[in-house]
Formats: C-alpha cells, sequence, structure tokens
C-alpha cells in the first residue's frame, strides 16, 4: 500500500489524528461519567490508527504499531479482564466482585472499589478491542492480489 | 421529532435498495458507509450515544476500510446475473416470516412492554447506592452487573480476531529460500519486519 501524495489529504490527516486518539482516550476513561466505554474507545482508537496507515502507508502505521506488539496486545487486554476477576477473588471475593477493591486511601480523590474494577476491566476491553481491529486491517492491507 | 424520524427512515431505506441495486461495487462500498452514518445517527435520535458511536466508528469507518481493501484484493464491478427465482422467493418467504413476527412485538415505547417492567426495582435506582454515586447506568450493567457477560465478549472479540488472522495472514515459509517466489513477496518482507521488532 503505497501513501498518497494528495497535500491536503495528508494534511488534514495529519490535523485530525490527534484529535481522534484524544476523543478515543477520553471516550475510554470518561466511559463511566458520560457514555462509551472499552469496546467504544477501542474502536475509535483503531479508526484513528487505522486511517494514519491509509494515507501514510502500512510500512509507516507499523512502525508506530509492530504487528508484533499488537498481537500480544490482544492477549493482555482478555489477561487484564480476567485478572482482575482473579485479584477480587485473591482479595477474599468472589470473581469479579469489585467490591473488595475497596480502600481507605484517599477517600473522594482516588476512585472507589466498584469503580476502579470498571477503570480496569473496561481498559482491558479496550486493548483488546483496538488490537484485535488493527491487526484485522493488518492482514487484509498486507495481502496483494494473486493474480 | 417525528419528521426527523420520517426523513431518517426514508433515507435508510432508499440508501438500502440503491445498495441492492447498485453495479458498481466501489460505489456500493461508499453507500454501505452512508447507510452506516444514517443509522448512528438514528441511533442518537433513540437516545443511544454509546450505539451510535461504535456504529460511526465500526461501520462507517473500519468496516468500509475493510470492504475496500477487499475490492482492491478482487475487483470493482459485479458480473451479470438474470433473476433466478428459487432464491427471490425464499428472500420473500423469509421477509414475510419476519415481518409476521413484528406483530406479536408491543408498539415503540409501550410501558407495559416486558423490557420496562422487569427487573422490578430499577436499576437506575439501585445503581446509585451499590456504585457509589458512579452516574452512568450503562457502563455499571456491563461492567459490573454483567461483568461475566463482557468478560465473554472480551474473549470472542479476541477468538474472532485470532480465527481472521489465522485465515489471511500467510506465514512465510519455514525452510524459505532467498530464490523461492513466497519469499520476495512484499507480505514476507512485512513478517520478517514484526518478527524483528
Amino acid at each position: 500500500m503505497i501513501q498518497t501524495t494528495f497535500p491536503i489529504v495528508r494534511i488534514v490527516t495529519k490535523l485530525l489524528i490527534p484529535y481522534i486518539l484524544l476523543f478515543g482516550l477520553y471516550v475510554q476513561f470518561h466511559g463511566d461519567f458520560g457514555p462509551g466505554g472499552g469496546f467504544q474507545a477501542g474502536v475509535i482508537f483503531a479508526s484513528g490508527l487505522i486511517l494514519y496507515g491509509l494515507v501514510f502507508g502500512l510500512e509507516a502505521i507499523q512502525r508506530v504499531a509492530p504487528p508484533a506488539l499488537m498481537e500480544r496486545l490482544t492477549a493482555l487486554g482478555v489477561l487484564i479482564y480476567g485478572g482482575t476477576g482473579v485479584l477480587t477473588m485473591y482479595l477474599g471475593g468472589q470473581f469479579l466482585d469489585y467490591s473488595t477493591l475497596e480502600h481507605s486511601v484517599g477517600h473522594g480523590i482516588l476512585p472507589s472499589g466498584q469503580h476502579l474494577g470498571i477503570l480496569l476491566v473496561e481498559m482491558g476491553v479496550g486493548i483488546t478491542v483496538t488490537s484485535v481491529m488493527t491487526m484485522i486491517f493488518y492482514a487484509f492491507a498486507g495481502r496483494r492480489r494473486s493474480v | 421529532m417525528i419528521a426527523i424520524d420520517i426523513i431518517i427512515l426514508a433515507l435508510l431505506a432508499a440508501t438500502a435498495v440503491t445498495i441492492a441495486r447498485i453495479r458498481d461495487l466501489w460505489a456500493a462500498v461508499m453507500f454501505t458507509g452512508i447507510y452506516s452514518f444514517l443509522s448512528a445517527s438514528w441511533m442518537l435520535n433513540l437516545d443511544a450515544p454509546d450505539v451510535a458511536f461504535t456504529e460511526a466508528a465500526v461501520g462507517a469507518g473500519i468496516s468500509t476500510v475493510l470492504m475496500l481493501s477487499t475490492l482492491a484484493l478482487t475487483g470493482f464491478k459485479q458480473g451479470r446475473s438474470g433473476v433466478r427465482i428459487v432464491p427471490l422467493l425464499a428472500v420473500v418467504a423469509t421477509g414475510g416470516i419476519l415481518i409476521y413476527g413484528t406483530l406479536d412485538m408491543h408498539h415503540f415505547g409501550d410501558p407495559n412492554a416486558p423490557v420496562q417492567i422487569y427487573p422490578k426495582e430499577s436499576f437506575v435506582q439501585k445503581s446509585q447506592p451499590d456504585m457509589h454515586g458512579l452516574p452512568n447506568v450503562v457502563t455499571a450493567l456491563l461492567a459490573s452487573y454483567r461483568g461475566y457477560d463482557t468478560l465473554g465478549e472480551t474473549a470472542v472479540i479476541f477468538t474472532a480476531g485470532t480465527a481472521v488472522l489465522l485465515i489471511l495472514r500467510r506465514e512465510k515459509p519455514r525452510s524459505s529460500r532467498p530464490g523461492s517466489p513466497e519469499s520476495d513477496s512484499p507480505e514476507s518482507e512485512q513478517n520478517t519486519e514484526g518478527a524483528s521488532a
């Protein structure tokens, strides 16, 4: 996939990508207050990455997000989610019972137990979704016509 | 408000008919993007901004890109095909059954619909004390009350991604020689780059 030479497309993309990624992070970490969550944030973040790949070429995007790294991140997200469940079991509760994450330090500043658990599992979802979408794009864009 | 509903639904129907009839596949993919943006507006109109985000990012963004990548590999024109009678009958019969099925459903926004009366104690009231004031009930439901479901969904996404990669990605053969036709294709270069990174 060669990079496009249209200057308007390149410059507008350069201007837009930071805001797309920032909006993705906002949807991720503000999802417990406003609309959104891990899945929405993951696809928004991934579409920002894919836009960069479309305009500047597959080599450029794979320098930013190497396929070997993204491949591991797909599993890491599920591991974070499941690990949160195991952590709550270790702390004496049931699987994914976030109430055991309740703590007494920094009350009002740091998130409460339920809130902390939700943040952690949403982060796992976000990481998996971003990396799976990016890897599928790599798989499609990396193929050539076999004729 | 009813005018916006009618306009969006009419545009959705017109776009769907256009996609079905158009021969130029590149234009058809563009129309599916338009369809997704219209669906996203419709979801937003139904007060579901989460779903609208997803529809806009996945439907209009990522799947349009993936379909264009597929067209680049296959071709941009649809071949000629006449009207076949058996598939037409199957489609008409399935459509008829689906429409018949909707006749049993409650009207939109009906206060007596099961979705409105069950469970008795509303999650909107319950989640405030449970979540220590976390305002978003949707997030509380998805990530805490139904945490198992979401764990399963994440595992499904992981499995689906792995399956797609297993099918689509061509690994570099283990015993590749410099002169073999596989080793100088762009995919294998990209794979070695990925492995060294």
